[in-house]
């Protein structure tokens, strides 16, 4: 081992530090929250129901968990204006209030 | 009015019980009326850490079933008469240990004392789960190393949902104790700050407990460090962090890198 690697071999607290941020931000949205997913759903699905109508087993929720970044899709079908009014009269409880 | 104070951690061998004891130990020095409970049934050992393991008697189980009356329990330190130990069963397992009584006990122990200090298993499992129950303040005991800062966080996620005072909607206080910190090694870059834990954790620091051979020492004498070697750096972090839980504001001091003479000689070289 040389002089070099020897300074170099010490600086792992820094590597240490980042390794657990990046790990303790994920384990703190996740445990304890596993139904994180379906809340999301509901409350989506509430929101865009207020302004459009939609049926809600056309909305997709996928969360995709990676690093530096997790992304969250959300796949909304909207009916056509024609298919919306129909959506309506069938079923009255889902459209916009 | 009594405080329940739960010491804790997830991570075992961290300096939960060592902690429970210096910090009892050091209230009860400060004229306060304490008691030290061993909530690890099976595996006890705060008894030993107090110098006590020769007096118990009757245990915490005893007194969760019924078996013994809660004094009957209560051993006095023979060093400190403000201080008293009850201690857990070693022959019984976790199981024993019940939600009811340990409410029972908790709110009897609360008559007698101004403090009540909760030294919680390692885990979060049922023991850790009822050492935390009744606190209301949690004092999470963490080692500057990766896996017990991720336990650490682990614990403070449960402290915030899991306690009497979270389900009621409560704020449970949350300090962290930072305990076998090598002040050299940090600044080397080889072990984590007390800033990088701190912002990691992010709770309130109640003190950083220097690695100190005086801490192994007491623990091999029975007598926590606060009562054995009471102005060695390690209890004097002690003594600063029980007024901290007290309410006082006092300034952290960092402990400071210790080097040898021939470590100055050679600057960095040398220590490695």
């Amino acid at each position: 081992m040389n002089l070099i690697s020897m300074f170099r071999r010490r600086d792992s607290a820094p590597v240490a530090r980042e390794r657990l941020q990046v790990l303790l931000a994920h384990e703190r949205a996740f445990i304890g929250k596993s139904d994180l997913l379906a809340v999301l759903q509901e409350e989506i699905i509430a929101v865009i129901a207020r302004h459009v109508t939609i049926e809600r087993e056309r909305v997709q929720i996928k969360l995709d968990r990676g690093d530096p970044i997790s992304t969250l899709e959300i796949d909304v079908e909207v009916p056509s204006a024609a298919a919306a009014a129909a959506l309506r009269d069938e079923r009255p409880a889902m459209a916009a209030g | 009015m009594a405080t329940v104070v739960v010491v804790t951690s997830g991570k075992g061998g961290v300096g939960k019980t060592t902690s429970t004891a210096a910090l009892g130990a050091a209230l009860a020095k400060q004229d306060q009326n304490v008691v030290v409970v061993d909530f690890d049934v099976g595996l006890r050992n705060l008894d030993l850490v107090m110098g006590a393991e020769r007096r118990v008697v009757f245990d915490l189980i005893n007194v969760v079933q019924g078996d013994a009356k809660l004094p009957q329990a209560l051993i006095r330190d023979k060093r400190i008469d403000t201080l008293s130990l009850l201690p857990a069963s070693q022959t019984r397992d976790k199981d024993a240990l019940t939600a009811e009584g340990v409410t029972r006990v908790i709110d009897e122990l609360r008559e007698r004392f101004d403090w009540i200090i909760c030294d919680s298993p390692a885990g979060i499992e049922r023991g850790a789960t009822l050492a935390m129950r009744h606190a209301d303040t949690a004092v999470v005991v963490t080692n500057p190393e990766v896996s017990s800062v991720r336990d650490s966080d682990r614990i403070i996620g449960m402290l915030d949902a899991k306690t009497a005072r979270a389900e009621k909607g409560e704020r449970i206080e949350k300090h962290l104790l930072l305990t076998r910190y090598d002040g050299a090694r940090a600044s080397r870059g080889e072990m984590l700050k007390t800033e990088d834990v701190l912002e990691i954790l992010s709770i309130p620091l109640l003190g950083i407990i220097p690695e100190s051979e005086e801490v192994l020492r007491a623990s091999n004498l029975g007598a926590p460090v606060t009562i054995g070697t009471p102005n060695s750096p390690a209890a004097k972090a002690y003594f600063d962090a029980a007024r901290r839980l007290r309410g006082e504001t006092l300034v952290v001091k960092v402990p400071a890198q210790r080097r040898g003479f021939v470590a100055r000689l050679f600057g960095r070289r040398a220590v490695a």
